[in-house]
């Protein structure tokens, strides 16, 4: 580092950062509270019979619901393994 | 019919029980009769920055059991003769406080009193939950700090939905934001959340800033309300908050770092 670069150099605005972080937070936290509280239940017994049938990961199965003033949609992601033997 | 205010947060340790005394002071020191509740179970801490911890016969709990009155229990405020204290138990049941019995007390108490200021705990157990309960005004006290805000958010949302007036379907809680132990000059250098940025996250309405300051030490240290001390910073910026609570128009102060001129710049600080 030059000596200019040195003088230069200040100290990082926190404030902006922890703002930034706390809107992605608050905005997650809320999206949360709005959802049905069967979600985390529906998710978990989802993930049961796919990985009857198929060796998954436990992320590999996520439930989003979204909801805007007329309908509600209930959206269901399945990653599958690369290789699948059946 | 009172009008009856929880001081809340989630976070501890922001100034609950200090604002809970310098408002309830304020509010009294106005001509308004005013009861301030410790709701803090267990950990009872309003009688100390009261002053009046020797005074303490009967508390909250007794109330609700029946085992000593309400009039036996408040303790009348020495300088104030508008403030009445209701200190908490230390008993460490938790459960000791009711939905029912912490009704009928505040029932009680709005039929002589103008203002019932609740003095919550932190966290959003029993305690914390049944000093919102009733509340028809919040305040929520806020530090610009991550964590401070978060948990005010969390609170908010507690405030709107499992509060009575939430439950019966009434006009929701006015909520209001008093953010404490605000550093302008920390903001300015771009190391601390401003008001702008805590409002803009929380959309609440501003009450007052107050200011971090050495003053509000030395009078918990001595057991007097901040709002006594004209002199200081804090005490005026609480001063502040009552005034528009009540309804008066006064500008913000102590969001712009102070400019000192000479002299104080050589004698203070």
């Amino acid at each position: 580092m030059s000596l200019l670069n040195y003088f230069k150099t200040s100290k990082p605005k926190t404030a902006a950062l922890a703002k930034e972080r706390l809107q992605i937070l608050i905005a997650h936290e809320k999206s949360m509270q709005n959802q049905p509280s069967y979600l985390p239940e529906l998710q978990k017994d989802l993930l049961a019979v796919i990985q009857k049938y198929i060796e998954v990961d436990q992320d590999a199965v996520s439930v989003v619901f979204d909801s805007d003033d007329d309908q509600e949609t209930l959206e269901l992601n399945i990653i599958l393994p690369e290789h699948q033997h059946t | 019919m009172a009008r009856i205010i929880v001081v809340t947060s989630g976070k501890g340790g922001v100034g609950k029980t200090t604002t809970s005394a310098a408002i309830a002071m304020g509010l009294a020191k106005k001509g308004h009769k005013t009861a301030v509740i410790d709701f803090d179970v267990g950990l009872r801490n309003l009688d100390l920055i009261m002053g009046c911890e020797r005074r303490v016969v009967y508390d909250f709990v007794n109330v609700i059991n029946g085992e000593a009155t309400l009039n036996q229990a408040l303790i009348k405020d020495k300088r104030c003769n508008q403030l009445f204290i209701l200190p908490a138990s230390q008993t460490r049941d938790k459960d000791a406080l009711t939905k029912e019995g912490v009704g009928k007390v505040l029932e009680e108490l709005s039929k002589t009193f103008k203002y019932i200021v609740c003095d919550s705990p932190a966290g959003i157990e029993r305690g914390a939950n049944l000093a919102m309960y009733f509340a028809d005004d919040a305040f929520v006290v806020t530090n610009p700090e991550v964590s401070s805000v978060r948990d005010s958010d969390r609170m908010l949302g507690i405030l709107a939905s499992k509060s009575k007036r939430a439950e019966s379907g009434d006009e929701p809680i006015k909520e209001y934001l008093l953010l404490s132990r605000y550093d302008p000059k920390r903001v300015k250098l771009g190391a601390m959340l401003s008001v702008e940025d805590v409002q803009e996250i929380l959309s609440l309405h501003l009450l007052g800033v107050i200011p971090e300051s050495e003053s509000v030490l030395n009078a918990s240290n001595s057991g007097t309300p901040i709002i006594l001390d004209e002199d200081s910073d804090a005490g005026q910026a609480y001063s502040d908050v009552v005034a528009r609570y009540l309804g008066e128009e006064v500008e913000h102060r102590f969001i712009e770092e102070a400019k000192k001129g000479l002299f104080g710049r050589l004698f203070r600080n």
